[in-house]
């Protein structure tokens, strides 16, 4: 086992227990560099990767269906991969190794070129996290307001709950209502520290979290814009991120 | 100003649904557009002198024009990946009216002669997405979406594609390359998306207040939208502000309107006893202006006059009480972090302003570092294939021509006891 393999299996070893709060770590070579050092050829011997084998690779009826359709979405079926690796994602948690190699036997493309992809985009997470996703934004408008202070408390509450994957995130694009934070989805703010118990607390119930505080509930902030006095959005149990099914059924 | 025309009763009850946006005349724009040929459609579209929201402000049927003639395949692609710092007006348009995005997305892809369309939203948008989905499911049904939409043999798909979290997919051609299934890496232009875009094929991209804008312009006319707003910049537009005022939000303006009457008027300006210091006209990337710059006419023109852009139309208020070291280091981290790392100079210059900012945070900087700092960005202008390096580069620029006087403060200050650095900060009245 070459030093890289070996720093690689303790990485994926270390990092399914120490999660959440822990420096995202990246395997690197005994000169500390992620890439081999000029003087260190590539591993010839090494096997390329192939396109994952559907007779040894099960994948989930339902995901499979998912990917299927969403190839036939585009004239390229490549086009289909932020959306099947965003089903992975929902299915295993995380892009990990068996999500890929699944994605990548419906796709038909290699798991290499899906790690690449996967590796660029920050909601698509390479390491194992918590379930419910906490995205602080912490951008310059947000900052303004406090959103540093917000995340450190957010952080601090979560504390080692392995339940949450407590991020800073760059601008969620709600700076009205700045603090705030994308919660599983749901948009809500402002926040301030005191309304971190409510939403961890909301979140581990099940329940709609901060439902007086979410973006969908809000009128525009232009008085001239609406002619009339209209009563605030509703929020459902849910509602806020459901499916479109879920949007379909209320508009009917 | 008259009336709003995007964001006209847009809190009505029920406005995401067809039934409800029917009944208030949507789509009567598209029934229009289809009765005339596609070059009068596109005659409205230049009439108006619409030019793109997104962002680079170029005229939006000059656009549609470049696409070649012919019987290829054409796509249309709107971009709905609004990441840019301290923006979030297509979000509201999209949430609250999607129905009129897939109506000026109809009409834009007749004038323009496209088959194929995708809206490239953000994928932290869910709510959003889910809207659009919604209502396309509605749109297809009701037969404005498909094949040989309402007889007049123009036919149109549409795909609600969802992003992953990447700034850098809001850049036109690192957005066809993410659509494309790939990383978003921008790619060298020319070939302009016009003529090769999404699958090689021509591509018109616009963003989500420019195609929302469109069946507006069908309704009332080209001739008659170009009046609204100055002879530069026509018609209305979607301002999100943020930051150090007291009602942030969207607010509709027309353009040409004094900016002080946008950030006192509209948003309340900065909380009481507290002054302006400075503020970005057009999101992050814009170059700040100062509280002596707040009677600037709000258009592309003006504003480019003074220095700066009016980019996505997102106005961030920086008050007195924050240092601008801190402005800075936020907003160097951001595109650092966001770099694609495909082209050097941005990928290398955003990664060492930030070092030597935070040089400046930990008090180990020498007043030099601010010429580096200021020749780093020098450099990276003009010099990648997308401007993300030039977003970070043109703000910190200013900041660094603006406010070197506090920057120096800091670097002295810093350089002291902590307590010695607040009283510095105090008798420079920073």
């Amino acid at each position: 086992m070459s030093a890289f393999e070996e720093a690689e299996r303790e990485l994926v070893e270390r990092t399914a227990f120490a999660r959440a709060g822990a420096a995202r770590q990246v395997p690197r070579y005994d000169h500390g560099s992620r890439v081999p050092g000029w003087d260190q050829a590539a591993d010839l011997d090494k096997d390329p990767a192939e396109i994952p084998d559907p007779d040894t690779t099960p994948v989930p009826d339902d995901l499979r269906a998912e990917i299927e359709a969403h190839m036939a979405n585009y004239p390229d079926r490549r086009s289909a991969t932020l959306p099947a690796l965003a089903a992975a994602q929902r299915v295993h948690g995380w892009c990990s190794p068996e999500a890929i190699d699944q994605v990548a036997c419906v796709m038909r493309v290699t798991p290499a070129y899906l790690a690449s992809v996967a590796t660029f985009y920050d909601m698509l997470e390479t390491t194992p996290v918590g379930r419910h996703s906490v995205y602080v934004c912490t951008n310059i408008s947000c900052s303004l307001c406090g959103a540093d202070e917000l995340y450190a408390a957010i952080r601090a509450a979560a504390g080692e709950d392995t339940e949450f994957n407590v991020r800073a995130f760059e601008c969620l694009g709600a700076c009205d209502i700045a603090p705030m934070a994308s919660v599983d989805g749901v948009y809500v703010g402002p926040l301030s520290v005191e309304d971190v118990p409510q939403l961890l607390d909301d979140v581990r119930a099940g329940r709609p979290v901060l439902p007086d505080k979410q973006l969908a509930r809000r009128l525009v902030a232009d008085p001239r814009a609406n002619s009339r006095e209209f009563p605030l959005h509703p929020i459902e149990a849910g509602a806020a991120a459901g499916s479109v099914e879920g949007e379909l059924e209320r508009r009917s | 100003m008259t009336e709003p025309l995007l964001f006209a009763d847009i809190d009505e009850p029920g406005l995401n649904t067809l039934d409800v946006y029917a009944r208030r005349g949507g789509y009567e724009s598209l029934r229009k557009a289809l009765t005339s040929t596609p070059e009068a459609v596109l005659h409205e579209l230049e009439a108006s002198g619409l030019r793109g929201r997104g962002g680079a402000g170029f005229a939006m049927g000059k656009k549609v024009s470049f696409l070649p003639k012919g019987s290829m395949d054409k796509y249309l692609v709107c971009n709905a990946d609004e990441s840019e710092p301290g923006t979030f007006k297509d979000r509201e348009l999209m949430q609250k009216c999607p129905h009129m995005l897939i109506e000026g997305i109809v009409i834009a892809s007749y004038a323009a002669g496209a088959s194929r369309s995708f809206i490239y939203i953000r994928g932290e948008y869910q709510l959003q997405a889910d809207m659009l989905d919604a209502a396309l499911v509605e749109a297809r049904n009701a037969g404005y979406v498909g094949e040989n939409i309402l007889g007049s043999g123009h036919s149109l798909s549409l795909v609600v594609h969802r992003g992953a979290g990447a700034y850098i997919c809001g850049e036109e051609t690192g957005l066809l390359d993410s659509l494309e299934g790939k990383r978003g890496n921008p790619r060298l232009k020319p070939p302009f998306p016009a003529n090769q875009g999404l699958y090689q094929g021509p591509t018109l991209i616009n963003n989500v207040e420019t195609l929302s804008t469109v069946p507006t312009i069908i309704r009332i006319g080209g001739e008659k939208y170009a009046k609204l707003g100055v002879e530069t910049s026509t018609g209305t537009k979607l301002v999100s502000v943020s930051g150090h005022v007291q009602r942030p939000g969207n607010y509709e303006i027309e353009l040409g309107i004094p900016s002080r009457e946008i950030i006192y008027g509209l948003a309340g300006g900065p909380p009481e006893g507290r002054q302006v210091k400075c503020w970005f006209p057009g999101g992050s990337s814009s170059p700040v202006l100062t509280a002596e710059e707040l009677d600037v006419p709000y258009d592309f023109n003006s504003l480019a006059q003074a220095g700066t852009m009016l980019g996505s139309g997102a106005i961030i208020v920086v008050d007195d009480s924050t240092p601008i070291l801190d402005v800075a280091l936020k907003v160097a981290k951001f595109y650092a972090h966001e770099s694609c790392g495909k082209c050097t100079p941005c990928r290398e210059g955003t990664n060492w302003t930030v070092k030597v900012l935070q040089r400046i945070e930990d008090g180990q900087a020498t007043p030099m570092d601010l010429d580096i700092m200021a020749s780093v960005q020098e450099h990276i202008i003009g010099n990648c294939l997308c401007v993300l390096g030039d977003a970070m580069a043109m703000p910190i620029g200013s900041m660094i021509a603006k406010f070197r006087d506090e920057f120096e403060v800091h670097i002295e200050s810093r350089q002291l006891s902590p307590v010695g650095a607040s009283r510095a900060l105090e008798v420079a009245g920073a």
